[in-house]
């Protein structure tokens, strides 16, 4: 088995995280305990070894907090409309299972549209195609094809946050692009009209 | 306008209260689904779901109740940690319902996965002759070695 050593600097958010996962225990944010979290921390990634988690290098702030607010707001949302859907049509409650392949094919990426995806009540990952970085997604009250597609493009509306906030730059370009395309054949639409 | 010590208090736990509420009515809204949903995975959809709010709610309800700030990053850690396993676990058992067809058919109007499945068991099937035939025994669901859709290169 061959280790790949990382370096110091793409595990800082590890150990970020479980130094202040280490204070939070305790309920003590004081230095010395923070030192010795610190000491607890590199013995443990130096114990049990992971492979790195590989970060794009940029983490934008603004579009993350203003997604967060928007995501809390879809939990509460599909929370009631899965409330008003078991008392309303319980037994006959019709669902499907939807591919979806994603832009991005980083695991991180698909990791985490997977979360945001099932974190959203109405929707679960049933499966994982690694290799073509596709999800496959069950979803609760679909009837037809078109509910299906519809779903479809809620899961990649749900990619391309993410991308925005952590995506690598390539990705990014990738979106903008995307997006170009579709605003241009929107705007063709309109003008046939 | 200042608000003496004693309003904001009751402000507070009268806040505290309605979060406990609503996130105990969520946890009910689960039992609901539970016993009204047709299969598996949609019972998975009103158990796992609905809990992650009301789990938000009455962290929140109790942080405000003790007012001590060192509760604060406790109980966003336990939150955060509620984010991360339940995807995984409704993952898990949604992955596992549907491999073993513990899944209504008549209730998915669309099934994109139905295809690949069937075509990754032929193939494994094929791989391993003395195994065959490995689409009987859906019933049971003990299938041994079923093949992995994770797996580069597949």
């Amino acid at each position: 088995m061959s280790r790949q050593r990382i370096s110091l600097r793409t595990e800082l958010p590890l150990l970020a995280w479980l130094v202040i996962l280490w204070g939070a225990l305790w309920r003590d944010f004081s230095p010395a305990n923070l030192v010795f979290g610190a000491l607890v921390a590199l013995v443990v990634t130096r114990l049990f070894y992971l492979p790195p988690v590989e970060l794009s290098g940029r983490f934008n702030v603004l579009h993350a907090a203003r997604y967060a607010v928007v995501f809390v707001g879809q939990v509460v949302a599909a929370s009631l409309q899965l409330l008003w859907l078991a008392l309303t049509k319980g037994p006959a409650v019709r669902s499907a299972v939807i591919a979806v392949p994603l832009r991005s094919h980083a695991d991180l990426m698909v990791t985490a549209t997977g979360h945001v995806i099932s974190l959203v009540p109405g929707s679960l990952v049933v499966d994982v195609d690694r290799a073509n970085a596709t999800l496959y997604v069950h979803y609760i009250d679909v009837d037809d094809a078109a509910g299906a597609e519809r779903r479809r493009r809620e899961v990649l509306a749900a990619e391309a946050e993410l991308i925005r906030i952590m995506g690598t730059r390539e990705e990014l370009e990738l979106l903008r692009e995307e997006e170009r395309m579709v605003g241009a054949a929107d705007r063709g639409k309109a003008g046939s009209r | 306008m200042t608000l003496d010590p004693s309003a904001l208090d009751t402000v507070l736990t009268w806040v505290a209260g309605i979060l406990m509420v609503a996130g105990s009515a969520l946890s009910l809204s689960a039992a609901v689904g539970l016993l009204r949903f047709p299969d598996l995975i949609t019972r998975m959809h009103a158990a796992t779901k609905p809990q992650v709010l009301g789990s938000l709610l009455l962290l929140t309800a109790v942080g405000l109740q003790l007012r001590s700030w060192a509760l604060v990053p406790l109980a966003l850690v336990a939150w955060i940690f509620q984010l991360l396993t339940v995807p995984v676990s409704a993952h898990m058992v949604g992955r596992a319902g549907y491999r073993t067809k513990h899944l209504k058919d008549a209730r998915l109007s669309v099934d994109e996965l139905e295809d690949v499945v069937a075509r990754l068991e032929r193939e494994h099937a094929a791989r391993r002759p003395g195994s065959g035939g490995a689409d009987d025994g859906g019933a049971d669901g003990e299938r041994a070695g079923a093949p992995m859709l994770r797996e580069d290169g597949s």
